[in-house]
């Protein structure tokens, strides 16, 4: 069959071209038009090269901020995913518990995420909170405001109580697709729970694991409202992630051209990481088929 | 091995059945002998799978016990019941090779690694998958998955019973039956007790040495292929053995003469009925002669099946089919005849005694 060119069908792209260089092409440019200018306000630019790069590069802001959010994402995986796995094992598989607890796990993920925050600073507020009451009433002296580690606690929880749920959810679709059949043919064969575990449910859940901790991961590496909300990035800069500090460079100081050459850093970081998950999600895909 | 009782078996899958609807396994009372080669024949879902489930622990039966050589299992594990199943579908385990696969049920029992090693490539000879013993399980084909399903099922050397149920649903059909005549062979070298649940006659029939029929939750009979074929004694056996299956006709009884529509035919013993219930004459395809004597009937549509011939007719308004060997000839204006012998008269669905029968024997 011969192929026919129309060259017409252009025009029924084009309106996604469009909504793309709005969305996507056109304030990404604009970033990087302002990370290699300075600027005073009255429209006034004056070119900077990359000054601005390597000024991010080589300050310990920046890099102090950059291992305060890998550690971060790298705690809230250690503890979302396993209990994500064990949380969804435990659920039940037929009868009325399964709609009350997928509701249930829902539910975190319903509540927008300036209202999580709100919710846990007040929740851990030593005046009137619960949970700040609470401790304090116990004899720990606990205060988020004041003390780095219970800073990190609190921003450690809330995330778990937000997202654990979003894991939850994926291996537990991941797990009510195995067959019956595989169960059963376990316990006829003797396997452990061990074993059940190792060798149907992990190798049935592997495909929405990845996928969850690659969400995960991205969302924790640019976590910015709930911590924003809670602990403001303090006490002192303890809190005080990737995102954070940046919107702080950009209008809390108005320094522009240092916060847009950090913004293309930190997309560059996330590409690059992404493109490793992909990679490593596709190899593993190949390595099955 | 072992003797399997089944005493007074009874099932629901909900909780709070009542009637007898409710249960999709009514009532049943049966014993699987050591050492027989039993298949369990029925329609899809006449309780041919839950029954297998039940014996092998992987349900909990609403009533009755289940004893193994006298002793009660009821409550013991599949585990501790030691029986090995194979399901309809392929189960691999993905994560490792073909070998491993088939050590997996050893190994969890903690059989020395050198049985372990001697009873695997015996399996992987049996089932033609010696080739691949070092592969990965998962990029197998459906049938080569099926085999090793079938071979983690063989592989233990002391098991009580080995259930089957429709383990042969995804193999091809040639190698449906290598496989079957393994088995078979298995059988006889091992002597364990079987149990091969199908919904395909001919795998029934060439496999076991006794078939249990299974209908609409209950066992309507237990016998041999040739008992099975030739005394039927529920219409349910009747048609759904043999091809084409059994004829049934209303009629009516008196002494030794049987009255289908204005028609008298005559019964070689008189059948002893007990109730007024719904009375019924079968006959097989093949009892039925066709010739220039008899009674009338209607040909409407011969079909040819190659070595055979299937006529369909009408006889006193009621279908009639016939088998004919591929060179009888249909004579015009044919009239059929039945042999007295292979008349069965059917009470309510169930096969009527007659009084010679019980006399002998």
């Amino acid at each position: 069959m011969e192929k026919t060119w129309n060259n017409k069908a252009w025009f029924l792209v084009l309106p996604v071209l469009v909504l793309v260089a709005f969305s996507a092409v056109i304030p990404l440019m604009t970033v990087v038009n302002y990370s290699v200018q300075d600027t005073f306000g009255n429209n006034q630019f004056f070119w900077a090269g990359t000054d601005w790069f390597v000024e991010i590069l080589t300050s310990p802001r920046f890099w102090d901020a950059l291992w305060r959010n890998l550690i971060f994402s790298a705690v809230i995986l250690a503890i979302e995913v396993p209990l994500g796995i064990l949380i969804a094992l435990n659920m039940p598989k037929h009868g009325p518990g399964v709609p009350v607890c997928l509701v249930l796990m829902a539910l975190p993920l319903l509540i927008p995420w300036n209202v999580v925050g709100t919710i846990w600073q007040v929740f851990g507020r030593v005046d009137i909170g619960l949970l700040g009451y609470f401790l304090n009433s116990l004899g720990i002296s606990y205060n988020y405001t004041q003390n780095t580690a219970h800073a990190w606690a609190t921003v450690i929880v809330m995330d778990v109580w937000h997202w654990t749920s979003l894991v939850v959810l994926l291996c537990y679709a991941g797990l009510v697709s195995i067959p019956d059949a595989y169960y059963q043919a376990a316990r006829i064969d003797g396997a452990s729970r061990w074993s059940v575990f190792r060798h149907i449910q992990l190798p049935k859940m592997k495909r929405v694991l990845l996928i969850a901790v690659l969400l995960r991961f991205m969302d924790s590496f640019m976590i910015y409202t709930e911590p924003f909300v809670v602990t403001g990035g303090g006490p002192g800069n303890s809190t005080t992630f990737l995102s954070i500090d940046l919107v702080k460079m950009a209008i809390g100081q108005f320094d522009l051209g240092p916060a847009a050459a950090m913004s293309i850093i930190y997309f560059l970081i996330i590409l690059l990481l992404s493109w490793v998950f992909y990679t490593v999600m596709t190899q593993s895909d190949a390595e099955q088929s | 091995m072992a003797r399997i009782s089944l005493e007074h078996i009874r099932h629901a899958y909900s909780p709070r059945a009542k009637a007898a609807g409710d249960y999709a396994l009514k009532e049943v009372h049966h014993d699987w002998e050591d050492g027989g080669a039993y298949a369990l024949l029925g329609p899809s879902g006449c309780g041919k799978t839950t029954l297998l489930n039940i014996i092998s622990g992987l349900l909990h039966p609403s009533d009755g016990r289940i004893l193994f050589d006298g002793r009660d299992v009821t409550e013991l594990s599949t585990e501790e019941r030691n029986i090995a199943q194979v399901f309809q579908f392929p189960v691999v385990y993905d994560t490792m090779t073909v070998f491993d696969n088939l050590a997996f049920p050893l190994r969890n029992r903690k059989v020395p690694e050198a049985e372990v090693e001697k009873r695997v490539n015996e399996i992987l000879e049996m089932t033609d998958l010696a080739g691949m013993a070092k592969r990965r399980a998962q990029r197998l084909t459906a049938d080569q998955k099926q085999k090793i399903s079938l071979g983690r099922g063989l592989v233990r050397a002391n098991v009580n019973a080995i259930l089957f149920d429709e383990p042969l649903t995804v193999i091809d059909p040639h190698m449906k039956w290598v496989l079957r005549s393994q088995l078979k062979r298995l059988h006889r070298q091992s002597r364990f007790t079987m149990v091969y649940v199908t919904h395909d006659q001919t795998e029934a029939l060439t496999f076991a040495d006794k078939v249990v029929v299974m209908h609409d939750g209950q066992i309507v009979q237990i016998g041999t292929p040739a008992e099975l074929f030739e005394r039927p004694s529920h219409t349910f056996v009747g048609y759904f053995i043999g091809s084409p299956g059994m004829n049934f006709m209303p009629a009516s009884v008196e002494g030794v003469t049987a009255r289908v529509g204005d028609q008298t035919i005559a019964l070689a013993n008189a059948p002893i009925l007990r109730s007024d219930g719904k009375i019924e004459l079968g006959i097989r395809p093949e009892f039925i002669k066709l010739g220039r004597d008899g009674m009338p009937v209607t040909i409407n549509k011969v079909e040819d099946i190659g070595r055979q011939k299937i006529v369909r007719a009408t006889f006193c308004g009621q279908p009639l089919s016939i088998v004919l060997a591929e060179d009888d000839d249909i004579p015009t204006d044919a009239k059929v005849s039945f042999d007295q012998h292979a008349i069965g008269i059917f009470s309510d669905s169930w096969r009527v005694e007659n009084r010679s029968s019980r006399q002998g024997g």
